[in-house]
C-alpha cells in the first residue's frame, strides 16, 4: 500500500472501506489479462457493497479470463479531503491502482442524485468529466442502471451507456472494446460499432433539436446508429449467473446478509412505479434452485442471515416452498430468514409470522395513498380492509411498531385524500386498542410521505410533479390532522424531490446544470448532509434552466420525451391509456389475472412469466 | 467444546478492521470454515467469542488472543489451516489450543514502533526520544467519558527505546495491558502535549508478544 494512504487512513471514519483484501475478493495478475475494468459505485462503499447488482455483475464480468474487473466506491468527505491533498487518484480496492491507468470505466447508475458523485469520481480519478474532453479510446467511461433509462441528462459525460440488464451486454461490450484495442482504432470508430450492440446507447451519434417552446422537436440518429435502443434482458433468468461466492465485507454494510433474488418485473401494475414498467417482462427464479442458491451462499459467506428481494416478494408464486426450504437450513443453525417490505394482506402476515419467531419489532407497510379512490387512480391495489385485517393480525401477533409510507402530490390528489391519510392512522390505532395482545407495551405509529416524482417510462411520465409549495401546504394539512399522540409523522424533503424530478425528466440541457452544482461542491447528493438545494438553484439560475419546465409542466401526449430512443418493451400507447384510466380511477387487472398487453414480452419471444 | 483459544496475526489490509467488525468477522469465518460457535441465550443470541486485548484501529499485532466455544468437538491441530483458508487478507491463525489460564494473566506487550519524521535527523531524535521517556513522570491528558483526565503514562512503560533506522525511528518496548493499559498512540500524544518539537510525523505500531507477570510467554 502507498505510503501517502497508510499516513491517511488511520484519520478517517471507517478506513476498511477503503482498502479491499475482503474474503472472496477476486484477485487476478494484471499483466495476464487483457482488460482492466473498474466497476465504480457512485455512493459510498456500504452502499454499493449492498447492491445486488453490482455483485452480480462484478462476478459476471470476471468470469472472463481476459477481464479484471475491479470495485470502486465515493470517499466519504474526509477521505475525499485526505486524497485531494495528498493527491492520490482515485483507486480501484483490489490493486490499489488508479483507476484512470484502467481501459473501461463503468458507473451503476441507480439513482438520479448520483449523478454529481458521479462526476466527481471521474475528476478524483483526474480524468476530464465531459466525454467529448476525453479523446482517447482508453479508458472508455460508460454507465448502466436503472437511471440510464432515461440517458440525455448525463449524456454529455459518458462515452455510451448500457440500457437494461447488463449481465451480457457488459462482457459483449468489453470484449468488443478488447478487440479494438487490439486493432488500435480511435475512439469514434469504437463507439461506432458499439452503437451496433443491442442494448448500447452511444448519445454522441444522437442530435437533440429543441422547438420554440423548449421541448424535444426532433431526435435524430447519425452515422447508422439505431432508430431506439432495445433494453436488454436475461432472457434466461432462472439459469443467469448468480455469485455464491460473493464478496464478504469486513466492515458492516447496510445490507449485510445473503440477498437471493426471486424474481425480475412486477405482476402489479402500480402507475407511480418506474421499476414496475422498466423491468419488464416478469421472469422467474424456482424455489429450488433458490434455496440452493441461498444455501450455498450461506455457507460460503458465513452470514447469518438471508432475505429475498424483488419488486414484490409476497408476489413470487412458491414463497411458502422457498421460506420452508431455506427455513430448513436456517433453523439449526441460528440463521435466520427476513423479508422485506410484503404486501398488507392475510397470505404475507401468514408468512412473516412463520419465519419471523424472535423479533418482532418494525413492520412497513406502503399504502401509498390514503383514500381508496386515489389507490385505485394509482392502482395500487391494496384495500383498507386488507390492511386494518393485516394489522389485526400482526398486533394480535405482538408487533407494535408499525410504519406506513405514503407519497403526496400524487395525480388527481385532493385535499380530501390528503386527510384520508390520518384517517387510516386512526383507524390502525383503534384496531391497535381492540387487538393488541400487550397493551402495556403501548404502540407506536410512523406515518411517512415523500413528495412523488414522475418517472419517464411511467404513466405519468407526462404528469407534472407540486410544486414545492403546494407539497408544503399537502404536509401541513396532514400534520395538522394528526392528532393523536402515537402516531408520529415524518416528511421527505421537497427540494430533494424538485431535483431529482429535473434530473429525471432532463434532456441534454441539463448536462450543464449537473456540471454546475457540481463544480460549486456537490456530491453524494443521496446524503441529506451533503445535499444543498442552494447550490442546484445557483446553477440553474447560471445556466438559464427553469426547474419548472422540467419539474412541474403538464407534457403534450404527442410531445417527444427526451427518452422516447429508449426502448424498454412497454408501448408508449401502453403508459397513454394507464394514464386515462388513472383520471377514470379504474383499475387494471395484475398480470396474473389477465394480461394486458403492455408489450413487454416481446423482448422475450413472447414468455412472460407474471400471466397466470 | 469450551475454554478455546486462537493466536492470530492481525497485519497489512486488516489493521484497518475495528475491533467491533473484526468480532463480525471471525464469526463468519468460522462459519465458513465450518465450525459452529457456540451461542448465547436468550432473545437475541450473540456467538460466545472475546478478544482479550481490543486493538486501535490501523495498530497490527503478530499475537492477538480470542477465546471461543464450539458447539461440537473438533480437531484443533487442523483449525489454523481451516480458518485460514476463510479468513480477508491479513489475519492469520497461528495456532488454536485449549486455553490453560484466564485472560486476566496477560499483562504485558512487547511493541515495535515506526515513528516517522519528514525532515530526517533520525539519530539525533533518537537520542531526544530516549531521554525524553526516561523522565520519572510523563502526565498527559487524556478524554475520558466524563470530560479530561490527567495521568501519569511512566508507570506502564516497562522499557522503551529508541534507534535511528534508515527512514525512521524504531522504538521498541514492553508496556502494561491491563490494569492500567496503555494505548501505544499514549506516547504520542505525550510528544504532542510536552514536547511538540518530537511529535512524529506519523506513528504506527505492532504488537509483537504478550507476557504474564513474570515476562513469560502468556498463552
Amino acid at each position: 500500500m502507498q505510503k501517502r494512504l497508510e499516513r491517511i487512513l488511520p484519520r478517517v471514519q471507517k478506513p476498511a472501506r477503503y482498502v479491499g483484501g475482503e474474503f472472496n475478493e477476486i484477485k487476478k495478475d494484471k499483466s495476464s489479462v487483457k482488460l482492466r475494468m473498474a466497476f465504480c459505485f457512485p455512493d459510498t462503499y456500504e452502499i454499493g457493497m449492498s447492491n445486488v447488482g453490482l455483485r452480480i455483475l462484478y462476478g459476471s464480468m470476471n468470469t472472463m479470463k481476459d477481464v479484471w474487473c475491479e470495485r470502486c466506491f465515493a470517499p466519504w468527505s474526509d477521505m475525499e479531503e485526505e486524497v485531494r491533498k495528498a493527491g492520490i487518484p482515485l483507486y480501484a480496492l483490489e490493486s490499489g491502482d488508479p483507476i484512470c491507468e484502467f481501459d473501461a470505466i463503468g458507473f451503476s447508475l441507480g439513482y438520479e442524485m448520483a449523478y454529481t458523485a458521479t462526476l466527481n469520481m471521474l475528476d478524483l480519478a483526474g480524468l476530464p468529466i465531459r466525454s467529448e474532453d476525453r479523446k482517447e479510446l482508453l479508458p472508455l467511461v460508460f454507465a448502466g442502471g436503472t437511471s440510464c433509462t432515461n440517458p440525455e441528462p448525463m449524456a454529455a459525460f459518458l462515452d455510451l451507456m448500457v440500457i437494461g440488464e447488463g449481465e451480457e451486454i457488459n462482457n459483449e461490450l468489453l470484449k468488443l472494446l478488447i478487440d479494438a484495442k487490439a486493432r488500435g482504432i480511435s475512439k469514434a470508430d469504437f463507439l461506432l460499432e458499439a452503437a451496433q450492440l443491442e442494448g448500447v446507447y452511444v448519445p454522441s451519434l444522437y442530435e437533440a433539436q429543441y422547438g420554440q417552446d423548449g421541448t424535444v422537436s426532433s431526435f435524430i440518429p447519425k452515422q447508422g446508429a439505431p432508430e431506439r435502443v432495445k433494453k436488454r434482458i436475461m432472457k434466461d433468468f432462472d439459469g443467469a449467473f448468480f455469485p455464491e461466492d460473493s464478496i464478504v465485507p469486513s466492515t458492516e454494510i447496510v445490507h449485510d446478509r445473503v440477498n437471493l433474488e426471486l424474481f425480475r418485473g412486477c405482476v402489479r401494475g402500480c402507475r407511480f412505479c418506474q421499476a414496475g414498467y422498466a423491468y419488464r417482462p416478469v421472469r422467474t427464479r424456482s424455489a429450488e434452485r433458490l434455496v440452493s442458491q441461498g444455501t450455498e451462499s450461506l455457507k460460503n459467506s458465513g452470514y447469518q442471515e438471508v432475505t429475498l428481494s424483488s419488486l414484490s416478494t409476497s408476489d413470487y408464486p412458491e414463497l411458502m416452498r422457498l421460506c420452508d426450504g431455506l427455513m430448513d437450513f436456517c433453523e439449526s443453525r441460528s440463521m435466520s430468514l427476513s423479508l422485506p417490505s410484503l404486501r398488507a394482506d392475510n397470505f404475507s402476515m401468514d408468512i412473516m409470522k412463520r419465519v419471523q419467531k424472535v423479533r418482532k419489532s418494525g413492520l412497513t407497510f406502503a399504502p401509498e395513498a390514503g383514500s381508496q379512490r386515489l389507490r385505485n387512480a394509482i392502482n395500487k391495489n391494496v384495500d383498507e380492509e386488507d390492511l386494518i385485517r393485516t394489522c389485526r393480525v400482526a398486533f394480535e401477533g405482538g408487533w407494535n411498531n408499525l410504519k406506513l409510507y405514503f407519497m403526496l402530490g400524487l395525480p388527481t390528489e385532493t385535499d380530501e385524500d390528503v386527510v384520508a391519510i390520518s384517517e387510516m392512522a386512526n383507524k390502525v390505532l383503534h384496531c391497535w386498542r381492540q387487538h393488541s395482545n400487550n397493551k402495556n407495551r403501548g404502540v407506536r405509529i410512523t406515518i411517512s410521505t415523500s413528495c412523488f416524482i414522475p418517472k419517464p417510462h411511467t404513466p405519468f411520465q407526462w404528469e407534472p410533479q407540486v410544486s414545492i409549495e403546494e407539497y408544503l401546504r399537502k404536509v401541513k394539512l396532514l400534520r395538522e390532522s394528526l392528532t393523536a399522540k402515537n402516531v408520529n409523522y415524518n416528511w421527505h424533503e421537497a427540494e430533494t424531490s424538485l431535483v431529482e424530478a429535473v434530473l429525471s425528466r432532463g434532456d441534454r440541457r441539463i448536462a450543464d446544470v449537473i456540471e454546475k452544482a457540481f463544480r460549486s461542491g456537490s456530491s453524494l447528493d443521496a446524503w441529506s448532509d451533503y445535499f444543498d438545494f442552494g447550490r442546484w438553484k445557483t446553477a440553474f439560475e447560471e445556466c438559464g434552466i427553469d426547474p419548472a419546465f422540467y419539474a412541474n409542466r403538464l407534457r403534450e401526449q404527442d410531445e417527444i420525451m427526451p427518452w422516447d430512443v429508449i426502448d424498454l418493451g412497454v408501448s408508449k400507447k401502453y403508459l397513454w391509456r394507464e394514464r386515462e384510466r388513472c383520471y377514470e380511477s379504474v383499475l387494471t387487472p395484475d398480470c396474473r389475472e389477465k394480461c394486458t398487453g403492455c408489450g413487454a414480452s416481446k423482448l422475450n419471444g413472447g414468455i412472460c412469466d407474471g400471466r397466470a | 467444546m469450551e475454554g478455546l483459544r486462537i493466536l492470530f496475526e492481525k497485519r497489512g489490509k486488516s489493521i484497518y478492521i475495528s475491533h467491533l467488525d473484526l468480532m463480525r468477522t471471525m464469526q463468519r469465518s468460522f462459519t465458513r470454515a465450518g465450525y459452529m460457535l457456540s451461542y448465547s441465550e436468550g432473545f437475541n443470541p450473540h456467538p460466545q467469542i472475546s478478544i482479550i486485548l481490543p486493538l486501535s484501529v490501523g495498530a497490527s499485532s503478530r499475537c492477538e488472543i480470542m477465546d471461543f466455544k464450539l458447539k461440537e468437538a473438533c480437531d484443533l491441530g487442523q483449525m489454523p489451516h481451516r480458518l485460514n483458508a476463510a479468513m480477508p487478507e491479513g489475519i492469520k491463525v497461528i495456532q488454536a489450543y485449549e486455553a490453560s489460564e484466564k485472560a486476566k494473566f496477560l499483562k504485558f506487550i512487547r511493541i515495535e514502533g515506526h515513528f516517522e519524521y519528514d525532515d530526517g535527523n533520525f539519530k539525533e531524535k533518537a537520542g531526544e526520544l530516549n531521554s525524553f521517556f526516561s523522565q520519572s513522570e510523563l502526565v498527559i491528558i487524556k478524554r475520558g467519558k466524563k470530560g479530561p483526565v490527567k495521568t501519569n503514562i511512566i508507570p506502564t512503560i516497562s522499557e522503551i527505546c529508541f534507534e535511528a533506522r534508515e527512514k525512521f525511528v524504531c522504538m521498541s518496548g514492553v508496556i502494561s495491558a491491563q490494569e492500567p493499559t496503555l494505548n501505544p498512540s499514549s506516547l504520542v500524544d505525550a510528544l504532542e502535549q510536552i514536547k511538540p518539537s518530537l511529535a512524529p510525523n506519523f506513528a504506527q505500531f505492532e504488537r509483537l508478544e504478550v507476557y504474564r507477570q513474570d515476562m513469560t510467554v502468556f498463552r
